[in-house]
């Protein structure tokens, strides 16, 4: 640990608090109708709307713009399923591949509308320019657009408006994309090449090293990729290494803005609530409780990896951990951006999860198991957050002995049961998931290696994939290529890709009904004034309180299995 | 229901034509006009021919260059994969001690004083990329002497070659310096060409 290494630390999260109140009042405006770049693009907004037949101001209830979100996921799932089966018939495919086998696309089509990306294909080596571009990176678009639309309309329930509707699902859709999504990818993918991300459709060119040993230096359209993987909380990279590979992430530089870039529509979110419930201490209450977890996080991250690992200090190395990491990230960028892409539901990486230290991967590990409610992902970080909220809103009314409520709304039995069910799907869905991969001969073909590290790579693939981050443990595999670079001959590992797909379907859009539902109960709910008797919600004793709450339901139900791999292994000097 | 499927079918398809085609293709138009060596990989040519890019790291193996950090990959930009070696690792304990001798091996030759704890990680553990373009200070400063010898150049010499090539920390603050291993093997070439 250097004083150098804790100081880029504080810098990159005094950052993030500060773009925080600037892109959330943007989003604030953006939603109701008064954006900034309204006279640019309304025209634009207004003639998609026309395109599409809808009338933005035609207002859904929870049901229809559930429906209205649901069909359009369906939609991309389908479209997205057709053009990489279809791969090899269509354009911009330089290398020639073919389409993947059916069990490994229902994963990454699973995975990609899931907002998770989850991969276990390598980018490089099997997908064409037009998958990536039309395929993967439109859906990386389409489903944090998704994930922003149904906050909106979530945080619209809460607040005092006396409609019982969440407003318009394609209204939503259209507005996250155009004024937030896509201006702010161009201007970073620009950035991105200015700073020497690959940004070219010409096919791979060919070199002779200094040596005389060939080798093809593979290009793409990767920034352009880059900029929406990160500001959607995506991950997929272009690339099998992610953001480790210099085209994707090619300086110290490159790597903050990146990490900013993951963190700045999740934790801008917090301030666009505040702002739309009328009070924004009430934001900075969730933006606090978000803070605490994640600084807390990649301290523990960052010292763990500056001690090093058993297999290194045996081998009479001392130092940091290193293996899996870029010189030009070194520990410290490493291990933040580990904590912010975990926190994040993003899932892009700029080392080798696997081969971070026991603790070091216990944390990303936790991170996840929050239900990704730190920060998260956009839009459902917020809203998974705000389910908890509500669950800690319960508990203090239960302490108390008073009715609770939120933002002036009582807060009754059926939200309290839509709240278990939307905060509990999840962890119960990785640990059955989990544990169903461990016990069968199925799930043991995935493993690459032995003991209590075969055990961590299982349960960091149902966790990551359940949550819809889809970072990894990268050994644990669902498909085989043995004739790579190429889909000749390459299979899946059927059970992995279908008991992941499932799980990635589930954990996005079980929780995303179920705070539609609450939405839907409390919206034109009547407020009550706050009276003395009422227990204040944008308080610090609150953000404790809430910060209690996830420990409590989400991180509990998870101690045995994370002490049964990272934490052992974290724990020993020895190798196991 | 029927206003959904409509609005889905249209939307999908001017959504993947303006968010999939034209979204892509503007950033690579004012990427290859604005930023054209970047965006095509910022390729590294010597008397007209391609020798690697400064951005990927290429395995060095004589005793005239620098050595890359290990690669899972033989430092293969286009397929790339982690070595996925756990912490706890008996594999991975004997890789980096196999690393270890095999550097002490060429190195202490020309740094007698050489001794394994004195190794830096980066040397003996893979990268994550497989194609990390830099290798530490401290490391590049072992090898030196390794240069040094067989390129028949002052230390200093060859020291002041590394810091030239030594790519700061992003702002002065995020990341960690590296010496960028082929423009400093490049550099080396033309000094004693």
């Amino acid at each position: 640990m250097t004083a150098q290494g804790w100081l880029q630390i504080v810098v990159f999260l005094a950052l993030l608090t500060a773009l925080t109140p600037l892109l959330g009042g943007y989003m604030h405006r953006v939603f109701r109708g008064d954006a900034i770049l309204g006279s640019v693009l309304g025209p634009v907004e207004r003639g998609f709307h026309r395109l599409l037949r809808v009338d933005p101001r035609e207002e859904q209830d929870w049901k229809r713009y559930a429906r209205s979100a649901l069909i359009f996921s369906l939609g991309s799932w389908l479209l997205l399923y057709a053009l990489l089966r279809l791969q090899g018939s269509l354009p911009f495919n330089p290398a020639g591949f073919g389409g993947a086998p059916a069990d490994v696309t229902f994963n990454t089509s699973s995975s990609f509308v899931a907002n998770t990306n989850w991969q276990y294909y390598a980018g490089e080596t099997t997908m064409s320019n037009f998958s990536q571009m039309a395929g993967l990176a439109v859906q990386n678009f389409l489903s944090a657009a998704v994930g922003i639309a149904v906050v909106i309309a979530v945080i619209r329930g809460f607040s005092a408006r006396s409609l019982r509707t969440l407003g318009n699902f394609w209204s939503d859709l259209t507005r996250a994309l155009l004024y937030v999504l896509l201006p702010l990818s161009f201007v970073l993918a620009l950035f991105f090449v200015s700073q020497g991300l690959a940004q070219s459709l010409s096919p791979a060119q060919a070199f002779t090293s200094l040596e005389g040993v060939k080798g093809l230096i593979t290009l793409g359209p990767v920034a352009s990729q880059e900029a929406i993987k990160l500001l959607g909380t995506n991950g997929g990279g272009f690339f099998n290494v992610n953001s480790a590979m210099p085209f994707e992430n090619a300086s110290g530089l490159t790597n903050v803005v990146s990490m900013l870039a993951i963190l700045v529509i999740p934790a801008a979110l917090t301030a666009t609530f505040g702002r739309m419930v009328g009070n924004r201490r009430q934001g900075w209450m969730i933006y606090g409780a978000m803070f605490a977890f994640f600084a807390v996080a990649v301290g523990i991250v960052y010292a763990a990896e500056s001690h090093g690992t058993p297999a290194q200090h045996l081998a009479g190395i001392h130092g940091g951990n290193l293996e899996g990491k870029e010189t030009r990230f070194g520990i410290g960028s490493s291990s933040l951006f580990a904590v912010v892409t975990t926190v994040a539901s993003c899932g892009a990486v700029n080392a080798a999860m696997e081969s971070l230290t026991g603790i070091g991967s216990a944390i990303p590990m936790a991170n996840m198991m929050t239900g990704e409610v730190i920060f998260g992902g956009v839009g459902s970080g917020l809203y998974g957050m705000l389910m908890f909220v509500i669950l800690a809103v319960f508990i203090a009314g239960l302490m108390v002995g008073r009715t609770p409520e939120y933002l002036g709304k009582k807060i009754g039995a059926r939200e309290v049961k839509l709240t278990m069910i939307g905060t509990l799907a999840v962890p119960l869905l990785v640990l059955v998931a989990t544990a169903v991969a461990i016990s069968s001969r199925y799930g043991l073909r995935s493993i690459y290696n032995g003991g209590p590290q075969g055990f961590s790579e299982t349960l960091y693939a149902y966790v990551s994939q359940t949550n819809n981050n889809g970072s990894a443990f990268a050994g644990y595999t669902g498909f085989v290529q043995p004739n790579a670079p190429g889909n000749d001959g390459a299979f899946g590992i059927t059970f992995a890709d279908l008991l992941g797909g499932g799980a990635m379907l589930a954990g996005r859009f079980l929780p995303l009904v179920a705070v539609l539902a609450i939405a839907g109960a409390l919206a034109g709910r009547k407020v009550a004034p706050a009276g003395p008797g009422t227990m204040r919600t944008d308080t610090p004793t609150f953000g404790v309180l809430t910060v209690g709450t996830i420990l409590l339901v989400a991180l509990l139900t998870f101690v045995p299995a994370l002490l049964l791999g990272p934490v052992v292994q974290g724990l020993t000097d020895r190798m196991l | 229901m029927k206003k959904d499927l409509t609005a889905t079918a249209v939307g999908l398809i001017v959504l993947t034509l303006v968010l999939g085609l034209l979204y892509p293709l503007a950033v690579t138009g004012v990427g290859q006009v604005a930023f054209n060596d970047a965006a095509n990989g910022s390729q590294v040519q010597l008397d007209g021919r391609v020798v690697g890019s400064r951005l990927l790291g290429q395995g060095f193996r004589t005793a005239r260059y620098f050595h890359s950090r290990p690669s899972q990959t033989d430092w293969n930009p286009s397929a790339t994969a982690f070595s996925n070696a756990g912490p706890n690792g008996a594999d991975t304990r004997d890789a980096i001690s196999e690393r270890a001798a095999a550097y002490l091996e060429t190195e202490g030759r020309y740094d007698a004083g050489l001794t394994r704890a004195e190794i830096p990680p980066d040397a003996v553990q893979t990268s994550a990329s497989g194609v990390d373009p830099h290798i530490t200070v401290a490391n590049a400063r072992i090898q030196a002497h390794r240069i040094a010898a067989v390129r028949q150049l002052p230390l200093d010499r060859v020291e002041q070659l590394i810091d030239a090539n030594t790519d700061g920390r992003g702002l002065g603050l995020f990341g960690e310096p590296g010496v960028n291993v082929l423009e400093l093997n490049l550099a080396l070439d033309k000094e004693t060409r």
